[in-house]
């Protein structure tokens, strides 16, 4: 199960601004969700290494060479505002 | 009767690495360029990307991790720092939460908790308002920085004062800048401090709450920033109030503290492996070249220089700059017999004081040769030249690169030898200076300084300071 007051936490931490009708919906649309992971805590682990990955890779690394960057004017053509070459952001201040 | 309190401080120290591009794409790293023109579709976060860690980024942490004496892990992974700012556009910063690089080091008295690799966050300028964060309307976000590879290092709370912190923030830098693997430049941000500050009754060992001082950008800030926060935290114990979690922000121009709203309230990062990254594990080669190419060390320096007889305060400063450590040992090498403290003295007093006399002169432009202020040295030491004679000697070689041996034939500066020549100069001294000559006589020592000013002046300074004080007490008398 989880709680509205859990619902309303992670939206704020995710900044978004919800209806009382989409805390309600969330909070019952989340709890089965959780309640489906859950199913897998009945499997027994005991001893088993925890799996980050399916495949069997590793050091997969990139050499220090530089490659070429965007255009500025490609880079910012899909920001929603820019300013001076920059990204125009509301402030992170001005509470969602 | 009142209790005794004693600050237990931990740091969080960042150190962005000098490669030649950041942590998970080919970006190219630089500081001071126009606004987003090192960005790409990864460190833009723009859908449908992968990141590839660089090696390089590596190797330079696994040197770090050797350098500070840690057990470099054999099993690296990657997890996901979620948070929502402007300033990271995945909304997650890519860390090391759970198999850091390097573990359990220690650098001086200090034990190292672990250092584990990251990114660097964007840059962010707050518009209207005032500037620091609170009352801004807008932000400018600048992504060229933002996935710059970062060492971030967490040290155990075993510091206990301001001034602590500043000397050991001070070997740390010179330690990682002799490594090579970043500029250090706390101005620039390539080095970042932030401090965990709590207080407890001495003698204790519980933990008071803390508070947590953010980026201050000079170990001298750091020192009063947290002289000052500990004394807040005294005043609120004593006065019966609670010490209260919280960020703070020291301004220097002001000396106060002010708190900050952090960027997550509760520092809720929901951690999660980042399966975009598969696990790192260094071979055996990687780990012994980290090991095996680690240049002597500032502190290890400092306690050689140390040993051979160079005072500890001159040992620190030459052991901290790698330039200057090298001109002292050009000095030492140039010249057989020349004794290490004297000639450290010479380096980091004489020296070091008539370049930036000279137009702040870096060493590295200096015309003069070690193997010439060696000879210099000499000079002074073998007494054909007094102490003060040598500083005019080094005042030309600064300014032209004349050889000292020309110049105190051109300026006749050989120091007196003949005494009969010095006993004159002394006699008269005391005849023309009958006053201060008197008082000596009856008892007051100290005005002897005056007679010796007479017989320099006299001699041009070329007169042995030793010789000449023998001289004056034989003569009135002492």
């Amino acid at each position: 199960m989880i709680e509205r007051e859990q619902v309303l936490h992670v939206a704020r931490l995710s900044r978004l601004r919800l209806s009382e009708e989409e805390i309600d919906t969330l909070t019952g649309e989340l709890s089965s969700v959780l309640d489906h992971v859950d199913k897998l805590a009945e499997v027994d682990i005991e001893g088993v290494e925890p799996t980050s990955h399916v495949v069997p890779l590793e050091n997969v690394l990139r050499d220090d060479e530089p490659r070429p960057s965007l255009d500025r004017d490609v880079a910012l053509s899909q920001a929603p505002d820019a300013h001076d070459g920059a990204f125009r952001v509301p402030s992170p201040q001005a509470e969602a | 009767m009142s209790t005794e309190y004693e600050a237990v401080i931990g740091l969080e120290i960042h150190v962005q690495l000098s490669t030649k591009t950041k942590m998970f794409c080919g970006c190219e790293l630089s500081f001071g360029d126009d606004a987003n023109v090192h960005t790409c579709p990864v460190c833009l976060a723009l859908p449908g990307v992968l990141p590839a860690p660089n090696r390089t980024a590596f190797e330079y942490a696994l040197k770090i991790g050797a350098a500070l004496d840690c057990e470099l892990s054999s099993f690296n992974s990657f997890d996901r720092k979620n948070y929502f700012y402007p300033d990271n556009p995945k909304a997650y910063q890519i860390t090391q939460a759970v198999n850091p690089f390097a573990v359990n080091g220690k650098l001086g008295e200090v034990r190292i908790h672990h250092a584990h690799l990251e990114e660097d966050a964007a840059k962010t300028i707050h518009t209207g308002g005032a500037g620091r964060i609170q009352g801004s309307d807008a932000s400018l976000v600048d992504f060229n920085r933002g996935g710059t590879p970062l060492v971030e290092i967490v040290t155990e709370p075993d510091l206990h004062s301001g001034a602590q912190v500043r000397e050991w923030g001070q070997l740390l830098r010179a330690t990682i800048k002799q490594l090579g693997v970043s500029d250090v430049n706390m101005e620039e941000g390539s080095l970042r401090c932030d401090a965990n500050v709590s207080i407890r009754p001495a003698g204790s060992s519980e933990l008071g709450t803390k508070t947590e001082m953010k980026n201050m950008n000079s170990f001298r800030f750091i020192e009063r920033g947290i002289d000052a926060e500990i004394a807040r935290q005294k005043a609120l114990v004593e006065a019966g109030e609670p010490v209260v979690q919280e960020t703070l922000h020291f301004d220097p121009s002001t000396g106060e503290l002010h708190s900050l709203r952090s960027k997550e309230e509760a520092h809720d990062y929901r951690y999660l492996p980042e399966p975009d990254l598969v696990p790192v594990v260094p071979t055996q080669a990687m780990l012994d070249e980290a090991r095996n190419s680690l240049p002597e060390l500032p502190a290890a320096r400092a306690a050689r220089y140390e040993e051979i007889g160079v005072s500890e305060q001159a040992a620190l400063l030459l052991s901290f700059e790698t330039d200057w450590a090298e001109y002292f040992e050009g000095v030492l090498a140039a010249k057989k017999g020349v004794d290490p403290r004297v000639a450290a003295n010479w380096v980091t007093g004489e020296l070091s004081a008539e370049l930036r006399k000279q137009d702040e002169q870096p060493l590295a432009e200096t015309k003069v040769e070690p193997a010439a202020l060696a000879t210099l040295i000499g000079l002074v030491a073998e007494k054909k030249i007094s102490h003060g004679a040598g500083k005019t000697v080094l005042e030309e070689m600064v300014a032209s690169g004349a050889d000292p041996e020309t110049v105190v034939a051109d300026k006749g500066l050989e120091q007196i030898s003949d005494s009969g020549e010095l006993e004159k100069i002394v006699i008269q001294a005391i005849e023309d200076n009958p006053k201060p000559s008197e008082q000596v006589r009856s008892g007051n020592e100290k005005a002897i300084g005056a007679l010796v000013g007479a017989v320099m002046k006299a001699t041009q300074g070329r007169a042995d300071g030793g010789e000449v004080n023998r001289l004056l007490r034989q003569h009135l008398g002492l």
